[in-house]
């Protein structure tokens, strides 16, 4: 039932000023800031990954694909600063609830039992911290080529960066691969839990979108997940060769 | 049956508080919970030592008073069900039992086993309530509420304040009471004129209380003696939202 005249009372905290800011701030606020720059992230993740395994379809579609982002120039730039910016917010309201929620039971149980929740929940900001470390680690080896200069620096026969054959050759070294897997399994604990979460914090309760708070999140993890170990295995293993040039 | 209890005691607010060992024998499988402690208590009054305080009254389970951690769940691990109306039946003999009062910055200790839970109160105070005229009460069918809306709104108002949720989320948020408090009104008509001043004036008041954020864990859903859902923390989340966002 709608009622057409509001009350005085809901006039006046409609006039509230900086209610928009204070609404953000609260608790509700701090989840839905995560919630809404978790579900870009997921976003730009997928992408990446479709993206990438364009590994498989040969050294002159992936580097002709890597050669077509840098022609894009200023959007390119543009998508990073927006990626750059859901990161920083992301962590940042995670860094705020973790917080409040330390300050919310200053003593813990003696025993304690967990009745429903799961691992990925019970470990989102340790997962959500080594996804972090393995970003930095991946931009310094993939984008900034400071791991493995020697790499970096190949070209192909058609004169682009080689970016083909220097992901195919640094994933020939164990230690990289296996840290890409384990980053990637992490990763996938991390969504499975915080992609679901994200649509109950926005509010979804329709029994039609149920299926989103519910298998959607572990789902879309392990697409994600066996998509991108699926690059760093077959590099290994020799199913993905390297490019004419290297 | 016998048991071993391990207790919380704690003198006062202020005073450090430890797990003590107590001993618990002849208890029928029959007796609740409580009634088991009642007998502890007898046996320590006799030995001249303060008897074990909890919270109680009805003892029906639908007061919200009684409380405690068992074995680290809420109210024990007999779903739906309050501590007073869990039997140690459910128990076996010689069992180690822990009890702990409900742990959360915003209930703080008062003695032993009870908690302060006066900040869901303010909750309350802060728009849990609709405004009406007093007066003799108009007739009941004047104001037609549809039978689905009556249906939700007595699934949330089921909740009886205990504060289990509270007790069993690892943040110590207390979504699951507030959201059960604002969806109950919110599906009546009665609860329409002062819907919107409702939802962001308890949720920050939940808040300002010190209790934690949700992250979707679901043991208050879990552990709650009414098994009030977590749907309803999805409603209030997205009608604090839309209250709170409105931009006039």
């Amino acid at each position: 039932m709608e009622v057409a005249h509001a009350t005085h009372a809901e006039v006046a905290a409609q006039r509230q000023p900086g209610r928009v800011a204070r609404t953000l701030r609260s608790s509700i606020g701090s989840k839905t800031l995560m919630a809404v720059t978790g579900l870009g992230l997921l976003a730009f993740v997928i992408v990446h990954m479709l993206d990438n395994l364009q590994i498989f379809l040969g050294q002159e579609r992936y580097n002709g694909f890597a050669a077509f982002l840098r022609s894009t120039g200023p959007l390119l730039w543009i998508l990073r600063i927006g990626l750059l910016a859901l990161f920083v917010l992301h962590v940042g309201a995670a860094v705020k609830v973790w917080r409040a929620n330390k300050e919310a039971r200053l003593e813990p149980y003696v025993f304690r039992a967990s009745v429903r929740t799961g691992y990925a929940a019970r470990t989102m900001i340790v997962s959500g911290m080594i996804v972090f470390a393995f970003v930095v680690y991946h931009l310094l080896h993939l984008t900034f080529g400071l791991t493995h200069p020697e790499l970096f620096a190949l070209r192909d026969p058609a004169g682009h960066h080689d970016v083909y054959s220097m992901v195919v050759l640094s994933f020939r070294e164990w230690p990289v691969t296996v840290s890409y897997i384990v980053a990637q399994v992490l990763l996938c604990m991390h969504i499975s839990h915080g992609a679901s979460s994200a649509f109950q914090t926005l509010g979804i309760t329709h029994p039609r979108w149920l299926w989103l708070k519910q298998g959607f999140g572990p789902g879309v993890a392990t697409f994600i997940a066996a998509g991108n170990i699926a690059i760093p295995l077959a590099c290994w293993i020799g199913i993905v060769q390297p490019g004419t040039g290297a | 049956m016998d048991f071993t209890l391990h207790v919380w005691r704690q003198a006062g607010p202020d005073q450090p508080g430890h797990m003590e060992l107590y001993q618990a024998r002849d208890i029928s499988p029959d007796m609740s919970f409580l009634e088991m402690l009642d007998l502890v208590n007898e046996d320590l009054e006799k030995q001249g030592i303060e008897p074990i305080a909890f919270d109680h009254d009805c003892r029906e389970g639908i007061c919200g008073m009684c409380s405690l951690v068992i074995n680290g769940v809420a109210h024990g691990q007999q779903p739906a069900t309050t501590t007073c109306q869990l039997h140690m039946r459910h128990f076996r003999d010689k069992d180690s039992i822990y009890i702990e009062p409900w742990r959360a910055a915003a209930f703080p200790v008062v003695k032993d086993l009870v908690v302060d839970r006066s900040a869901f109160d303010r909750v309350i105070e802060a728009g849990g309530f609709i405004s009406v005229n007093t007066g003799s009460a108009q007739d009941g069918n004047c104001l037609p509420v549809p039978k689905d809306a009556a249906d939700t709104a007595m699934d949330a108002a089921a909740c009886i304040g205990c504060g289990a949720c509270v007790a069993a989320c690892p943040n110590g948020s207390s979504m699951l009471f507030v959201a059960a408090k604002v969806a109950h009104l919110a599906h009546l008509p009665q609860g329409q004129p002062e819907k919107r001043r409702r939802v962001l004036a308890m949720v920050e008041q939940m808040d300002r209380e010190g209790f934690g954020h949700c992250t979707n864990h679901y043991e208050c859903e879990a552990v709650c003696p009414k098994e009030i859902s977590r749907q309803f923390i999805a409603e209030m989340n997205r009608e604090y939202l839309k209250a709170g966002l409105q931009a006039h």
